[in-house]
């Protein structure tokens, strides 16, 4: 079954047409690879999909239900995660920190308890991150300043924060890019184990194609705000269009 | 040691030996201060427990939640009016104060309705004018303010055989103790992580399911409760009010105490406030000079310590740890 439905997506910023007639589907416990060249929609599509931005024209329809007009917030509290290209992290908390608040969609919120220092959600919910922390080999990161990590590892405290919201739905803003070769290999791995382990279904945008098929059950590029290319990603890769959208860049 | 049993250890308030021994003895030393009879030393430790008290308050908005406000002197005037019309009216005293600082807390949910569009030095204005309109209201209205003859305050009694000047030390260090631990409470609570997640990148705390709105106007009526609970103690040591109490200089004065004490530090609000109330005593006939130090106070803070009086206070505090090995 369809987890996810786009249809007909288009927004523009002045001239600018960044998405224009997007049509895509993610079936549960898929990966769906996006690639394209940089300025091709990629992530304006993420910020469609999370509410920060309102699409012109279309639909989105996740879980029988449109999103269309949701705050990010809400559609959060529904289930969809994300990580940022450019890596958005609450840089003066601390790692334990920035993952516990993955959990406030799924906390008990009561502020007289908080006033009175009552903690029985706290321990609950450390539990929880706690399995992400060794899942993501964060521990001995555990009460570091984010700002005070490495690169690499602010990408996998960005992860872990994501998926300690529990997601139906994680959105992977180029997880890969950046990273040392070493930490590609981990990374690329990494994003398998999480379909595997958490049974949940991802969208994965991704500028290295090789790497983004690799990890794909399907695929899908765009080039100028449209999708030039859909299928496997062996029929995405051999695509005439992609090719040329590939090579003219390099 | 089992896992949960180690994360309710780390969840404690006082996770080290000797930071409780060392808040014990700073207790105690306030315990006594009235035993050594200087009414002076007591009077003073009374106006920073009530201004430490707002300070608070003001930090969890501006330091933790990153919301710049220069509203203060007009919850402080609402809370101080409200706590002053319910004593005249025969309101028993712990339910005038919860009035004053709900009275003050509902305008800030209504001052703070501004931050949910404007930022920085947009929303500072917006929260300045609403400060500067409470005065206004105050000098035009005599209903609220009294007219000339001010509006008269009657002063906490004298209790078990104490002093009436000690017995309202003993009351105002109380109140400050319980609203210091609600601050760290609530600050290391799921709302206080809101709270520094708004501040450090909104729109991913918003992404991961943080409702801006809510949490944005709980930290304005949190801080303005604070900051009309201190109008109200406030009307309550000099027992008289009159609108001057409440201008601008006011709210500069305690947004000054939050920088110089140190953005998102409880206990540097603490020590700001301190600052602002002992340095005007210290400088005695030479008040005019009051505004030029705390500028400068600021600037140096703003270059040397942008972390105010508690982040030199943590690195006084790793020199010794490290010592004598550094
Ligand atoms: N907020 C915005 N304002 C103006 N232009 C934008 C905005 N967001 C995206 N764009 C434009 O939309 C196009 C697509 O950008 P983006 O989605 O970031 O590409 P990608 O992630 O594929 O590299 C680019 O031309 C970009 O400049
Ligand atoms: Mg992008």
């Amino acid at each position: 079954m369809g987890m996810l439905e786009i249809k007909n997506l288009s927004i523009h910023f002045g001239g600018i047409r960044a998405l224009n007639g997007i049509d895509l589907a993610v079936r549960d416990n898929e990966i769906l690879s996006i690639i394209g060249p940089n300025g091709s929609g990629k992530t304006t599509l993420f910020n469609c999909l999370t509410g920060i931005y309102h699409p012109d024209e279309g639909d989105i329809i996740y879980q029988g239900e449109s999103l269309l007009g949701l705050s990010p917030d809400l559609i959060a509290i529904r289930g969809i995660a994300r990580t940022f290209q450019n890596l958005r992290l609450f840089m003066n908390m601390n790692v334990l920190d920035n993952l516990m608040l993955g959990r406030h969609v799924h906390m008990k919120k009561n502020i007289f308890a908080a006033f009175l220092r009552l903690r029985r959600e706290e321990l609950r919910h450390r539990e929880r991150v706690e399995e992400i922390i060794d899942f993501l080999d964060l521990q001995a990161y555990r009460k570091s300043r984010v700002a005070d990590c490495p690169y690499g590892v602010q990408k996998r405290i960005e992860m872990g924060r994501a998926l300690a919201l529990e997601p139906k739905l994680l959105l992977l803003d180029e997880p890969i890019s950046g990273l040392t070769s070493e930490e590609k290999e981990e990374a690329a791995y990494r994003v398998t184990e999480i379909r595997g382990r958490f049974k949940i279904a991802i969208i994965l945008v991704e500028h290295d194609l090789k790497i983004a098929s690799r990890l794909a059950d399907s695929m899908a590029a765009f080039n100028y705000g449209q999708k030039i290319a859909a299928g496997t990603p062996e029929e995405v890769q051999r695509n005439p269009e992609v090719i040329r959208a590939y090579v003219g860049e390099e | 040691m089992d896992l949960t049993e180690s994360y309710r250890e780390e969840l404690r308030l006082i996770r080290k030996p000797w930071t409780g021994a060392g808040i014990g003895l700073v207790v105690l030393a306030l315990l006594v201060i009235p035993w050594l009879k200087m009414d002076y030393l007591v009077y003073m430790a009374t106006v920073v427990f009530i201004y430490a008290i707002g300070v608070q308050g003001q930090n969890i908005l501006i330091g933790y939640t990153g919301q710049i406000s220069f509203g203060q002197a007009g919850f402080l005037a609402i809370g101080a009016y409200t706590f002053g019309h319910a004593s005249a009216l025969g309101i028993p005293l712990p339910l005038g104060l919860l009035a004053a600082g709900a009275l003050a807390g509902i305008f800030g949910v209504i001052v703070g309705f501004p931050s949910l569009r404007l930022k920085g030095p947009y929303l500072a204005i917006a929260t300045m004018g609403f400060g500067i309109a409470v005065y206004q209201i105050l000098l035009n209205s005599e209903v609220i303010s009294g007219g000339r003859m001010g509006l008269m305050v009657k002063k906490l009694p004298a209790l078990f055989g104490l002093t009436q000047q000690v017995t309202f030390y003993y009351f105002t260090l109380l109140l400050a103790l319980i609203f210091t631990l609600i601050s760290y409470n609530t600050i290391s609570s799921y709302a206080g992580r809101a709270f520094i997640a708004i501040r450090d990148n909104d729109i991913a705390a918003e992404a991961m399911g943080v409702n801006l709105a809510r949490y944005k106007l709980l930290s304005f009526a949190m801080s303005s409760f604070y900051m009309g609970l201190q109008g109200a103690l406030y009307s309550l040591l000099i027992g008289f009010l009159e609108p001057n109490l409440f201008t601008f200089m006011e709210s500069v004065t305690i947004f000054v105490a939050v920088i110089i004490g140190g953005l998102a530090s409880i206990g540097g609000s603490i020590m700001g406030a301190a600052f602002v109330i002992l340095v005007p005593q210290v400088l005695g006939a030479m008040k005019e000079l009051v505004p030029v130090i705390f500028g400068v106070t600021i600037l140096i803070i703003l270059i040397f310590e942008p972390q105010g009086i508690a982040g030199r206070w943590l690195k006084i505090r790793l020199y010794f740890r490290n010592w004598p090995f550094r």
